[in-house]
């Protein structure tokens, strides 16, 4: 009996044993099959842009380009900056302050990607009934610091990593 | 089935069958007893082979002349049309042809619901064919992808945005499917390579789904079992092919005149401009055969949950052999059910309209309405009503009413009207 119970352990062991050296063998030929599909290092290298802004008027905005994906930037007129900053947090489905999504002291610039979140579409400057952005594809709303405030969009209009170079240039990325 | 062993006649095929039974197989094709009150409801097994088989071939073609880069797809796309000798020819059979894929599958789909050809035991051929509707569904919206214009691009980033509606490993996906940091060169070139991939995965299923359908023998309009072979039955060939070619020259016609006559009026007029990445559509519409799925999408003011409902809407017909308590297959013999089972065609129709409306207003509440419908008819309708309903008698065998009148005429004449 116990002569037995020896020969099966030694089999199980070497089944183990192969079924790990195999499952690891595996996975290290899977992981770069999937891993190629990421972005490449041509794709990181367009990871930073810098943009001038100093031709931008009060009250308007451009659009630029990063990473395949427009990037909104608004120099707001004290008026709307204070529209943003009178909104209750309760009031919004994501709740984020005004004064959280600008670089401290340069509240008049709102740099944020362009991007609805929820499906990915562009939205339209000056629309909706926030008087911020509109998304046309499924009806988002969004404020005038880009934040939702009606429709399917879970959450605000992303803020990019950026930083004042001078007070002429931005670098986003 | 036919049991009897075929022996091929000359000593060659004999050699070679004995080998390789390639002879055996086609004569187990040619003699496949095929019940004999099948209806034209059942030429659409034919069509969509017919079809499959015509994207393989232009698609092979097309290839040959389009370029999947994201600066070069949308003027080799007008290259095609333009110089490409009958590449016009070829593009408008290639882009109809997937509508009238859908058209065909949509038909063949409906046509299992009506007579319960998804029951035992036939539940694997259905759910071979619904991982051949997803298939068609991945390689359609992929292929939409390839001219690059303005719906190629923002359809491309509504449907692939939508895996970033997961919790926590979203947007690790949605970088990983694009190969960038939105809808770009790389994502144009994989989704070109997956969609010359997905047709050949398509043909592999195709003769699962056949290998499947041959073991239990075809479904019919009474939807009862072969009684006796000899009276139920005719051999597939002549007498289906014959039926099978008559209906897809039909079909043909209708085909040649979209290709000849309306070639883009199933498309997006927008999908003429070259994508831009700075610029949205107005209205960003899917093509027509997706529209009750965005429909559903929609009609949920949750990103996640809406993204959940659609997705669910196509899964739940993997279970639908289950939730279907009815031991009755046709709905020939089924009062209740035959009234539901119209009133969700309605329902999908009309998911499919307002799918192409805005989403606002009275269509945001019918996109409601329809959703609702849609999932009830599955888990609430088709349970309950097979559990309660009163069905109509049923034959004694495919060939007794039509040729003996059996032994209650009156049985025989109700089966009679409704086929």
């Amino acid at each position: 009996m116990s002569k037995e119970e020896k020969k099966v352990n030694r089999r199980d062991f070497l089944f183990t044993a192969s079924y790990t050296v195999g499952a690891v063998g595996l996975g290290a030929v899977i992981w770069p099959m999937i891993d190629q599909m990421n972005p490449d290092k041509a794709q990181q290298a367009l990871a930073t842009t810098e943009v001038d802004i100093s031709s931008i008027e009060p009250g308007k905005s451009i659009t630029v380009l990063w990473r395949g994906k427009p990037i909104f930037i608004k120099k707001r007129t004290s008026e709307e900056i204070a529209e943003a900053r009178a909104v209750k947090l309760d009031d919004l489905p994501d709740p984020q302050k005004d004064e959280d999504r600008v670089k401290e002291g340069k509240d008049e610039w709102l740099v944020m990607l362009g991007v609805c979140t929820h499906l990915g579409c562009v939205p339209l400057k000056d629309k909706g009934d926030f008087n911020g952005w509109f998304c046309p594809c499924h009806g988002s709303h969004y404020d005038v610091s880009g934040r939702i405030r009606k429709g399917p969009a879970p959450t605000n209009m992303e803020i990019p990593k950026f930083e004042f170079v001078n007070s002429n240039t931005i670098k986003i990325g | 089935m036919s049991e009897h062993e075929y022996v091929p006649k000359s000593k060659a095929a004999k050699w070679f069958n004995d080998r390789l039974p390639l002879l055996t197989l086609g004569a187990h094709l040619t003699d496949y007893p095929t019940p004999k009150n099948l209806n034209y409801w059942w030429t659409f097994g034919g069509i969509l082979t017919f079809c499959l088989i015509t994207q393989i071939v232009t698609g092979i073609v097309l290839a040959m002349h389009y370029v999947a880069h994201a600066d070069l797809a949308f003027a080799s796309v007008e290259h095609i049309m333009r110089d490409v000798n009958y590449g016009w020819l070829i593009r408008y059979i290639h882009s109809n042809g997937a509508s009238m894929f859908f058209l065909a599958v949509y038909i063949h789909i409906f046509r299992s619901l009506f007579y319960g050809s998804y029951k035992s035991p036939r539940e694997v051929i259905w759910i071979i064919g619904l991982m051949i509707y997803l298939l068609m569904m991945a390689a359609a919206f992929m292929g939409y992808v390839l001219p690059w214009g303005q719906m190629s691009f923002w359809g491309a980033t509504v449907i692939t945005n939508l895996f970033s509606a997961i919790p926590l490993v979203g947007d690790s996906i949605t970088t990983w499917l694009w190969g960038a940091y939105s809808v770009d060169n790389p994502t144009l070139n994989r989704f070109f390579s997956l969609h010359y991939l997905i047709p050949f995965l398509i043909l592999g299923l195709v003769v699962l789904h056949i290998w499947a359908l041959h073991v239990p023998g075809n479904n019919n309009p009474v939807g009862i079992d072969i009684k006796k072979p000899s009276k139920d039955t005719v051999p597939f060939h002549p007498y289906i092919t014959i039926k099978d070619a008559f209906a897809l020259l039909v079909f043909m016609i209708i085909f040649a005149g979209f290709v000849f006559f309306t070639p883009n009026v199933l498309g997006h007029s927008d999908n003429y401009i070259p994508a831009n990445p700075l610029v949205t559509p107005a209205h960003i519409v899917p093509e027509w055969y997706l529209l009750p799925f965005y429909a559903i999408l929609r009609s949920v003011p949750d990103k996640l949950g809406g993204v959940i409902l659609m997705f669910s809407a196509i899964f739940i017909l993997f279970v639908l052999p289950w939730l279907d308590t009815s031991k009755v297959r046709s709905a020939v013999f089924r009062p209740i059910y035959r009234q539901f089972f119209w009133i969700l065609v309605i329902d999908v129709l009309m998911l499919g309209y307002v799918g192409a409306m805005p989403a606002e207003g009275v269509y945001l509440v019918l996109a409601r309405v329809g959703t609702i419908y849609y999932f009830l008819h599955f888990i609430v309708v088709m349970p309950v009503v097979g559990y309660l309903e009163k069905t109509d008698p049923i034959p004694m065998s495919i060939s007794e009413p039509v040729l003996s009148g059996g032994a209650e005429p009156s049985i025989a004449r109700k089966v009679d009207d409704k086929v």
